[in-house]
């Protein structure tokens, strides 16, 4: 394969001011998927600073071991919206919504989504969403956990708090939907003549392999909060064993969907490592093709795995080693990517940048809440430590560890495809290195905590835990505070930031080709096929001069 | 690059870039009914939650249908699942009438679904009003409800899908041998409607 | 050149080995182990913790190293190698994890049979596979286990809930009560009490029972945890092993004041144990209710019907009294 230079199309290139998505159209309804995508991002980013919000209460009122700050009630709502808000209105719209629209049909050499009204209609389901969710906070706000297990979640005093939940899942659920039916159709069958499903990059294996999950599981959530909802509102008795019905049946269709919603907001995030590395590593990524079917394999496998939530709950016995094997066999094809990852950077010329070292730093905290899941996914080492801040760790190790950190890391990548203009590099690793540190502060302690007995959602403790809860809770500050730079350099880069070129990494997926922001149909002129997606390395470097010569007479 | 762009003069730019703002859709194939049968895997996993979870209750329960469920009478839902069933060959004569460019007929066939459709929804409030459980009774009488009901809601959004088609039919040339989206998605939304009930009467009636 | 590699790359796999078995056998992380089966769950808990730790030596090394070693210099604008696979290294990295995995795998099914797993798979797990639950435990620091300890683990068979421990070496059980936010204990003869006391030694069995929502028992010391649902029964086995006194914890959000749904777990002498049970008999004899309206945070539950739960009426304790019982 051989690389060509591109003749881009910022107005330079071609002598004609590109037509720019104005600036008002990112509060209408727009079909356009790169507005969409901007959308979902900010609009995430939003409630991510509000879950974080919660969490700093959450921190703060666990500095104690005395339930002092906050009523013990409201306490078990601020988690509960905080996991609610971080999960439905955070992750999953950012990694799908946002980065899957954005760059999609981008990288499939698209103009659009395939049904671009659907996607915006998607979109717009998530504003009411998020809006009625932070509206309970009015009415006495759910306080049941993210999970909502009945019988609690049917007796619980925040009855409308609890209704509205069920409806903004509900809503959120169908966006979800409809968006994966748009991902499934676009990767489909819109990549563009000459692209294969193996030279599409990987990130799209990742969205695909994601959106199948979305589409399966997720109407079965949904199923579980209609049911949910009747016997909050009409007194049926699906899940109340009271009138003969079985809370288990809830958990069951509750982590069909939830634990398959787990690879939704990671997967996207491993296909962002793996476009983000190779460019910034300046080597070929290393195993596309495993990294491509490991990404099929989580899918597959993610579906078959869900009741290792419920290792305590009295399933019976096979149903607990079914489980167990197919939970400790994700760890092969996970093992996969993270290998290959490691093998890329092995070699390479690493420029390290602040997309690099939040790509790194997934890498390396992923990996620890990974591990941490292996151990979960062992039976009998979960019935000791489920239900207490052993979970709690792990699972922010690979959702904050992995998901934010990915979600940064793609951020400080196509941040100047979507706005044009460079993020500040300085304070960018000032951003990286106070996330870090206050990451492994905040959250690995809590390792200890659960193995030694602290149980999760709980406002009031065992004194003995105060002094590493302590520990936890500044390391929860710093995050805070890490948050403060990153905010401030990307709202004054959008608007004063140093103008991009087009292609600042020289990276050579399509996104690329075209100017940056890019215009309204991505392309003046329809893209062409020349190389495969990661063709970096010194052995095409003669290609590369005469692709050069060949492409600058061309123009 | 994995691509590049072929070059372009700065006189045909506007042009191009006219031309796909205006396309829209017709640039690509048409792939909504691609999508709809996604859309309908979807749905699927809806109904098949709701049926796991049946089937769940049923088997851990220690007798089925509780103690004092009265039994259903299975002579209308019978007549029922007839017209329901032979409706999708039906409407499946529509979809092959439009492919060969016979709208009156197809309009027909379509009357014919609907009419069978709404039969059915006559049928099912009719045996609502005559069970001798309600939505409360217990948890059969729950399950009973909530998996007829759910089924009902999408027997109706067929119902008016096909409506619609009805309607737009009306204008002359809307729909042909090569256009006939609309045709083609309620009769499969119908087949759809129509596979969830067979089993959902199986599970229910027969089992 | 190549030999120097080779040695080296020999050398710090063997390091990596030597520490990751010298943490998962000095990790200590958890808290004693006051059963026989919590014995069983360290070995292999320390274990699996070795493989994980030795994973993270692994990959946290490579990048580590990777930002010293290959990190661009200033002005090298040049490209890597244009390595894009190598197969044999695919399927080490493929197959290594596999067969890791599969062994956790037999392992943790070995453990758990012997811990808990008294229901169905319960026949299935003899011979060989205790073998090795011996043997590992052994080999990885956990206590070895007498072969006839695992297996009187499941030959108890079905034993009728409230029996009395008469003598001998039958199996203590009792039965456990939860509601919001508090456990009652109940022994035979209508004992009644807020503590759970055990004797050393001698089998337990739980049989646990809801009023109201899901809560878990849960007792760190002994690895143990089972949800305990209304409208279900379920159970839990084990060993007291050291004299002590531990947590009883609620792992199961249950409310409000789930935090303070905690009380103690007493493992007493087989005589503290017998003196405890006759002076609580002596109680239950003249006030069968005393007990459990002494303890502060069953006191208002107590006086509630059963109707008053299930209408949802979440019992608002006195937030100070749930603090005292909390650190008592
Ligand atoms: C992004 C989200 C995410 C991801 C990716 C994962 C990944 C995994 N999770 Fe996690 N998990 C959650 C989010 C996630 N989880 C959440 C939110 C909860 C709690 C929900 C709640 O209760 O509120 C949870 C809870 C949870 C539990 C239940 C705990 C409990 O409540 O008792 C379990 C148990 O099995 C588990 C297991 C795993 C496993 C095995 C993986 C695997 O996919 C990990 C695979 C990765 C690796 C293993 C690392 C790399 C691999 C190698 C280097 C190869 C070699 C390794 C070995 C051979 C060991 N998770
Ligand atoms: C992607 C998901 C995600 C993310 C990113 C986080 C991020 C954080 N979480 Fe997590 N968390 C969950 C998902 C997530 N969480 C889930 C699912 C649960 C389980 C809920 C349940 O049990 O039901 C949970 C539960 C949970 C608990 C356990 C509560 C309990 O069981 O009692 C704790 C406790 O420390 C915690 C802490 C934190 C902290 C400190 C952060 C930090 O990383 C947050 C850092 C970010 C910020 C701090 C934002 C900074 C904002 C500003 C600077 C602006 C300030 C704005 C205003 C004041 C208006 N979380
Ligand atoms: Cu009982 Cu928590
Ligand atoms: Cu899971």
């Amino acid at each position: 394969m051989t690389q060509t230079l591109t003749p881009t199309q910022s107005s330079g290139a071609s002598g004609v001011e590109p037509t720019k998505t104005p600036w008002w159209e990112f509060f209408t309804f727009s079909v356009d998927h790169k507005v969409i995508g901007i959308q979902y991002l900010v609009t995430s980013f939003t409630f991510y600073l509000i879950g974080g919000a919660l969490a700093s209460v959450v921190r703060a009122e666990l500095a104690t071991p005395d339930s002092d700050l906050v009523d013990p009630a409201f306490y078990n709502s601020l988690f509960t919206m905080h996991g609610t808000v971080m999960i439905f209105l955070w992750i999953v719209p950012a990694v799908t919504g946002g980065f899957g629209n954005y760059l999609v049909p981008l990288m499939i050499g698209a103009r659009d989504m395939a049904f671009p009204r659907l996607n915006a209609i998607a979109f717009w389901l998530t504003i009411p969403a998020g809006l009625l969710l932070m509206s309970s906070f009015f009415f006495g706000p759910a306080s049941t956990g993210w999970t909502a297990y009945p019988p609690l979640s049917i007796l619980t005093n925040e009855h409308v708090g609890q209704v509205i939940w069920i409806g903004s899942i509900l809503l959120v659920g169908t966006s979800s939907i409809l968006a994966a039916v748009n991902f499934i159709v676009t990767i489909w069958s819109m990549r563009m003549p000459g692209m294969d499903l193996f030279s599409m990059p990987l990130f799209c294996w990742a969205m695909m392999a994601t959106s199948v999950l979305a589409l399966l599981a997720t109407p079965v959530l949904a199923g579980a909060m209609v049911l949910l909802g009747f016997d909050l509102l009409i007194g049926t008795n699906f899940f109340n064993p009271t009138g003969g019905g079985d809370p288990v049946v809830y958990q069951h269709l509750f982590w069909f969907y939830s634990h398959p919603a787990v690879y939704v907001m990671v997967l996207p995030v491993f296909g962002i490592i793996s476009e983000v590395l190779p460019p910034h590593s300046r080597k070929p990524i290393f195993g596309y093709k495993a990294i491509a079917y490991s990404s099929m394999m989580i899918c597959a496998l993610g579906l078959f795995v869900w009741a290792h939530h419920m290792f305590t709950s009295g399933t019976p016995d096979w149903l607990r080693v079914f489980f167990m094997v197919a939970t400790l066999l994700v760890a092969v094809p996970t093992g996969i990517k993270v290998f290959s990852w490691v093998a890329t950077l092995w070699g390479g010329k690493l420029r390290l940048e602040s997309p690099l070292l939040f790509a790194m730093g997934f890498i390396s905290t992923f990996l620890i809440g990974g591990l941490s899941g292996v151990m979960l996914g062992s039976t009998p080492i979960d019935i000791h430590v489920h239900d207490t801040y052993f979970v709690v760790a792990h699972f922010h190790y690979v959702l904050f560890g992995g998901s934010v950190f990915g979600i940064y890391a793609g951020l400080y990548h196509w941040f100047p495809k979507m706005t044009g203009r460079m993020l500040n590099e300085f304070w960018g690793k000032v951003h990286f290195v106070l996330t870090f540190i206050g990451m492994h502060l905040t959250f690995g302690p809590m390792h200890i905590l659960g193995l030694q007995g602290m149980p999760r959602r709980v406002a009031q403790y065992d004194p003995q835990f105060a002094p590493i809860n302590v520990i936890c809770t500044i390391g929860a500050f710093i995050l805070a505070i890490s948050t403060i730079p990153f905010v401030i350099n990307a709202v004054y880069s959008w608007f004063k930031g140093e103008q991009a070129p087009d292609n600042p990494w020289n990276a050579l997926t399509l996104e690329w080709t075209t100017s940056s922001p890019p215009i309204p149909h991505n392309w003046v002129a329809d893209p062409v096929l020349t190389t495969g997606p990661y063709d970096y390395g010194e052995e095409y470097k003669d290609a590369r001069k005469e692709a050069i010569a060949s492409s600058s007479s061309a123009a | 690059m994995q691509g590049s762009i072929t070059p372009v003069t700065a006189t045909n730019q506007e042009e191009i870039i006219h031309d796909h703002a205006a396309a829209g859709h017709a640039e690509h194939p048409d792939l909504r009914v691609f999508g709809l049968i996604v859309f309908l895997i979807s749905e699927g996993m809806l109904f098949f939650g709701l049926f796991a979870a049946y089937l769940t209750f049923r088997s851990v329960a220690t007798s089925w249908p509780p103690e004092g469920t009265p039994e259903l009478e299975l002579l209308l839902p019978g007549i029922n699942t007839i017209i329901l069933v032979s409706s999708s060959f039906v409407i499946h004569q529509a979809d092959s009438a439009i492919k060969e460019n016979k709208v009156k007929a197809a309009q027909l066939w379509f009357l014919a679904t609907f009419i069978m459709g709404a039969i059915f929804i006559a049928g099912q409030i009719y045996e609502y009003q005559h069970l001798e459980f309600g939505l409360t009774t217990n948890l059969f009488a729950s399950t009973f409800y909530v998996l007829t009901g759910f089924h009902g809601l999408h027997v109706i959004i067929g119902l008016s899908l096909i409506a619609t088609v009805l309607v737009r039919s009306l204008k002359s040339g809307h729909y042909s041998n090569t256009s006939h989206f609309g045709i083609e998605a309620a009769s499969i939304y119908w087949h759809f409607v129509d596979i969830v009930w067979i089993v959902l009467f199986l599970l229910l009636y027969i089992l | 050149m190549k030999k120097n590699n080779l040695i080296s790359i020999v050398v710090i796999i063997g390091l990596i080995f030597a520490a990751s078995i010298w943490y998962g056998r000095n990790n200590g992380l958890l808290p004693v182990a006051a059963g026989d089966e919590a014995l069983l769950y360290d070995g292999l808990f320390n274990t699996i913790l070795a493989i994980a730790f030795g994973f993270f030596l692994v990959v946290e090394g490579v990048l580590i190293y990777s930002i010293i070693k290959f990190r661009r210099r200033k002005g090298d604008e040049t490209d890597g190698p244009a390595i894009h696979e190598n197969l044999s290294l695919e399927i080490a990295w493929t197959a290594i994890p596999t067969v890791i995995v599969m062994w956790v795998a037999i392992y943790s099914f070995d453990v758990y049979t012997a811990m808990q797993g008294t229901q169905d798979l319960g026949g299935m797990a003899h011979g060989g596979m205790h073998q090795t639950v011996a043997q590992a435990g052994y080999e990885r620091g956990g206590m070895p286990m007498s072969k006839a300890t695992l297996a009187s683990s499941k030959s108890d068979g079905v034993l009728m809930a409230g029996t009395l421990p008469a003598g001998g070496d039958d199996v203590v059980a009792i039965d456990v009560s939860a509601m919001q936010f508090a456990w009652i204990f109940n022994y035979p003869n209508e004992i009644a009490t807020a503590e759970l006391h055990v004797p050393v030694g001698k089998k337990v069995r739980l049989n646990m029972n809801a009023v109201d929502v899901l809560h878990a028992f849960w007792v760190p010391q002994l690895r143990i945890k089972q949800d305990v649902i209304p409208g279900r029964s379920t159970y839990l086995e084990f060993t007291p092993r050291v004299v002590g006194e531990y947590p009883v914890v609620c792992a199961e959000l249950c409310g409000s004041y789930h935090g303070g749904m905690r009380t103690t777990m007493v493992i007493d002498t087989p005589e503290d144990y017998a003196t405890w049970l006759k002076e609580q008999q002596e109680i239950a004899s003249n006030d069968p209710e005393a007990i459990v309206a002494n303890h502060p945070a069953s006191n208002p539950v107590s006086q509630m019907s059963e109707q008053e739960y299930l209408a949802g009426k979440v019992a608002q304790l006195d937030s100070d009294r749930q603090i005292k019982h909390m650190n008592h």
